[in-house]
């Protein structure tokens, strides 16, 4: 039985809805702007948008790379924004992170980062963006509810070339699921692929489009023959 | 004369659209008097929402994660609903015209104005010259109240509300096919589904919340079938999509059909012992091959096999759909055609099967049963039946000849003010000029018009038009009750007053009742007064609020009608054991031929025009393009295009488009996509004046239902113009760095 609770991010679920985005910017440290990033993987080819949050490393690059050891991790592994005392606004940490997390917020000279909702996941609550996420894209719950009931399954170690990541935050992925194509075109009929837009709209009609078709259905002649096909 | 008396940029000036970014009192300084337990106001789902009320100004929100339906789930509307409180374009005043825009006016003066208007319009043109147009963004009471104020104090048949432009079609024929309008199930049915069919509904960004239930049904094995000319992110990860050419939903429909019966995939035995008129649908569909359905609908003919072969023999099965069905001329055969999917299967009244329409306004389901509808008294009665119209009198205490007629409904009252005919028109919660079809008729039949009032919190573009302004309420300065799209009744709280001089809607109809002569039919203290009269007038209707009251809304998360007694635990899931609504409790099976859209494409406009909405702007927008967050996500409407299309065109992505149609032309940006079918161009529909999609949609209107057809047209795209040099800002504004790191 595993009943700590977890934070799980599936892209597969998400719908680009921005309310995570929306949601982070609403809290009062950090007044408006949100720390999660969210991104269409090529908006020009699809949908697909993947949020990103601090995936909370153990033993994270971005520390390691602070000349002035301003980001500290808590007890529970939870990497902290850097410390303003300390931070000296020089972008090492947004520089060599390999998940692209922590930003330079130029009117407060300080590097942000999501901290997994520092002030309401130590009272045991969700973190914000996951309390609102509509998809379950983000979700924070316990692991066994999460490998019990969702098809994609958590990972959370990942590999950038001679380094190995492991995170306190998990990926989900399901290997057996096939990518779809994301353009219409490949759902259109097989002759519709090479055909001009406007012919695929009137198809085939002379002129008033769908109209000349339903006529030609009516007549019993034509509409044997398409049975027959 | 309802003309503006100032350059739009003067009203823009005084009264908005003006972006609020910040809360009330600003950033860190949210301390909470306390958290008010309500519902956000944005679309049909009504998430269960904390606002933080800080010193009467709500300030922040919390998530309500004990609230059933979302458990603590928004979307970025519900999440920064808080900022259209406290906010700079807010009318504190009723507002009277001048030569040069508006003044501040006292109440006295301008309900008098108003009264004064009304008494003179009706005394020479007859009662039904002033019309009334309500909202289904209002409370269940407010709906009440209009239908009862339309009646009983104006006395005018002509009473309508801007669901018309919603999901009328759907309410038509799930009165034809079941014999009562509401979604069949509970959303908890959902998850429990073996396999969805969702067609014509953008789940992801018009109905948010429900991603969850259609993805736990995944998780459980469910197969999903998206139907939709364009990839919507619910579609983009879909089992089976089938791109259907705009306005051939009933031939798609009809074509699955076919391949389930030839396949035996039909319950004979429910159909024979539940239902009417199965053997004219077979007789029908008979024609619908594969083949033939594909020449018709533009989708592959073993797609529309597929879809059978998911659908057909499935152990359960939910069907979901919304505008993208509805909005046409033949919007209530689309939605009889998919219901026969569902009847010829059986799979309906249990636990995982059966059907739902998605209501989109916030109030799309209860603002359509309390009697502000042209056709619709009380409790869902009809206003041409003798024994409803009987029973509503007397409940009303009027003599039953003395009840207008059915009237006009919204679309029809605007070509009646066109033509002359309606010369005044009192509006409330309905932005029309931004909403209806065809919108230069639409603005010079509002500049005809001897008298335009308008309740409202905002200055909309319709309200400036008006003589008078009535300051009105937002949701959250009233309390009250609303239905939600799966038909629970449930409780918003007050959380503010209205502030400055502004007063909550009721009692603005109320004043004006009683201004009208009808004090004692009007005198109420407090909503819950009007919410017990409603559903004593519901006792025994076809919507029956009889058993409910506030407390027991409030104990119970909201309540599903029917619900006939007080100790009645109410209905979330209709037509349990094959009991249908008809009087001898069978359902209707409707065979109907596919017909063409009243406008189809042609050499001169030769591509389809649709449009719908995006996740962060709500109908006319005249609340959601006052908050800045959700303006900047998508702040100005795009023309989306294949790269296909806009390759034929010589169109580069953000290029200035104009696209035209026999009724009127935009210029927008192009955003080339491979999501949209390449005969197809989208623009959503938000914006007002040179940017309305609604300049170019067609004011065709489904016989039946009446709603017009927002969901294809003919149109032309040409290229205006280079993208300029340096993009307007757009999502995301951060590099494609999440494709690298995957
Ligand atoms: S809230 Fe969830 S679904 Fe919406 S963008 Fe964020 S992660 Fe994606
Ligand atoms: S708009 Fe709808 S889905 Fe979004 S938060 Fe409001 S009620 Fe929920």
């Amino acid at each position: 039985m595993n009943d700590a609770l977890e934070f799980f991010i599936d892209p597969s679920r998400c719908i680009g809805c921005q309310a995570c985005v929306q949601a982070c910017g609403e809290c009062d440290t950090h007044r408006g702007t949100a720390m999660i990033h969210l991104d269409y993987v090529h908006r020009p080819t699809g949908v697909q948008t993947t949020p990103v949050v601090c995936m909370h490393c153990e033993d994270p690059t971005c520390a390691k790379v602070c000349p002035a050891d301003a980001i500290k991790q808590d007890e529970q592994g939870v990497v902290l924004s850097a410390a303003k005392p300390r931070c000296v606004a020089c972008s090492n940490c947004v520089l060599a992170c390999p998940f692209g997390v922590p930003k330079m917020q130029t009117s407060f000279d300080l590097m942000m980062k999501c901290d997994m909702c520092y002030d309401r996941t130590s009272i045991g609550r969700k973190p914000m963006c996951a309390t609102v996420c509509p998809s379950g894209a983000l979700f924070y719950g316990p692991r066994d509810y999460v490998e019990k009931f969702r098809r994609e399954q958590p990972v959370n170690e990942f590999q950038f070339g001679a380094q190995t990541v492991r995170t306190k935050v998990n990926m989900m992925t399901a290997p057996g699921v096939k990518a779809l194509p994301f353009d219409v075109a490949d759902f259109l009929p097989f002759e519709a692929l090479d055909e001009d837009p406007l012919a695929l709209a009137r198809a085939g009609a002379p002129d008033v489009a769908d109209a000349a078709v339903w006529h030609e259905l009516h007549d019993p002649k034509a509409e044997l023959e398409l049975i027959c096909e | 004369m309802a003309t503006l008396t100032q350059s739009d940029s003067c009203y823009t000036e005084q009264f908005g659209p003006t972006l609020s970014f910040a809360p009330a009192g600003g950033w860190g300084s949210r301390q909470p008097d306390k958290l008010v337990k309500t519902h956000c106001c944005f679309c049909g789902v009504q998430c269960g929402i904390q606002l933080k009320v800080s010193d009467n100004k709500v300030v922040g929100f919390e998530p309500w994660e004990e609230f059933p339906v979302n458990q603590g789930k928004l979307c970025p509307k519900g999440v920064k609903r808080y900022l259209q409180n406290d906010h700079p374009d807010r009318l504190l005043t009723p507002l009277v015209r001048t030569d040069s825009g508006f003044r501040a006016a006292t109440w006295d003066e301008a309900l008098s104005k108003t009264v004064a208007a009304i008494k003179s319009i009706q005394g020479k043109f007859g009662k039904d010259a002033f019309a009334f147009l309500g909202g289904a963004s209002m409370t269940n009471e407010k709906a009440y109240l209009n239908g009862k104020f339309a009646r009983l104090a104006l006395q005018t048949a002509n009473i309508d509300y801007n669901g018309r432009l919603c999901m009328v079609s759907a309410g038509a024929a799930n009165r034809m096919a079941f014999g009562v309008d509401r979604a069949a199930n509970p959303w908890s049915d959902i998850p429990l589904a073996k396999a969805l069919l969702i067609t014509g509904a953008n789940i992801a960004e018009c109905f948010p919340i429900l991603t969850d239930h259609v993805w736990r049904a995944r998780d459980h094995g469910a197969k999903i079938i998206v139907i939709d000319p364009r990839i919507t992110p619910i579609a983009r990860t879909a089992d089976l999509f089938l791109p259907v050419r705009p306005g051939r939903d009933s031939a798609l429909a009809n074509g699955i059909l076919h391949v389930m019966i030839e396949r035996g995939w039909i319950d004979e035995a429910f159909i024979a012992a539940h239902t009417h008129d199965f053997d004219k649908v077979r007789a029908l569909v008979a024609k619908y091959t594969p083949a033939l359905t594909e020449r018709i609908t533009g989708v592959p003919a073993a797609s529309i096999v597929k879809a059978a072969e998911i659908w057909g023999p499935a152990e359960t099965s939910m069907l979901l759909h919304a505008r993208g069905i509805e909005h046409h001329t033949k919007g209530v055969e689309n939605v009889l055609t998919y219901i026969n999917l569902v009847l010829a299967t059986g799979r309906i009244g249990k636990p995982g099967c059966g059907y739902g329409t998605i209501t989109g306004q916030g109030n799309g389901q209860g603002g359509r049963e309390h009697g502000q509808r042209c056709n619709q008294l009380p409790g869902g009665r009809d206003i041409n039946k003798p024994e409803h119209r009987e029973f509503i009198a007397k409940f009303w205490g009027v003599p039953e000849p003395e009840l207008p007629k059915q009237g006009l409904t919204a679309c029809e009252i605007m070509d009646a003010i066109e033509r002359g005919e309606i010369k005044g028109l009192l509006s409330i919660s309905f932005n029309p000029l931004v909403s209806i079809p065809d919108a230069s008729r639409t603005r010079a039949a509002l500049e005809k018009l001897e008298f335009l009032g308008c309740i409202d919190f905002f200055l909309s573009e319709t309200a400036r038009h008006a003589d008078v302004v009535l300051a009105g309420s937002l949701q959250e300065e009233d309390e009250g009750t609303v239905t939600t799209g799966e038909g629970r009744c449930v409780r918003l709280r007050n959380s503010v007053s209205p502030p400055g001089d502004a007063r909550v809607d009721w009692q603005i109809i109320c004043d004006l009742a009683a201004r009208l002569g009808n004090a004692a039919a009007f005198n109420y203290a407090r909503p819950k007064e009007i919410f017990d009269e409603l559903a004593a007038a519901s006792k025994g209707g076809p919507i029956d609020y009889s058993g409910m009251s506030y407390e027991r809304l409030e104990q119970n998360f909201g309540i599903f009608w029917p619900c006939p007694a007080p100790e009645h635990p109410g209905t979330p899931r209709l037509f349990e054991g094959g009991e249908f609504h008809h009087p001898d409790g069978r359902a209707k099976f409707h065979a109907f031929d596919y017909r063409p859209p009243a406008e189809d494409v042609d050499a001169q406009f030769p591509l389809f025009f649709t449009s719908g909405r995006v996740v962060s702007q709500y109908l006319s927008g005249t609340q959601t393009r006052r908050i800045g967050a959700l303006v900047e996500q998508y702040p100005e409407p795009l023309c989306e295009m294949h790269p296909r299309l806009a390759a034929k065109l010589g169109v580069k992505d953000r290029d200035l488009v104009r696209v035209s149609t026999r009724r009127g032309e935009i210029t927008v940006p192009a955003q080339v996509v491979t999501s949209i079918r390449p005969d197809t161009v989208f623009v959503p529909y938000h914006w007002p004046g040179r940017k309305s999609a609604n300049l170019l949609t067609n004011r065709a209107l489904d016989p039946i239902s009446k709603i017009p057809e927002f969901k294809v047209c003919a149109c032309k795209v040409e290229k205006v113009a280079d993208a300029p040099a340096q993009p307007a800002r757009q999502f995301p504004a951060r590099s494609q760095r999440a494709a690298s790191t995957r």
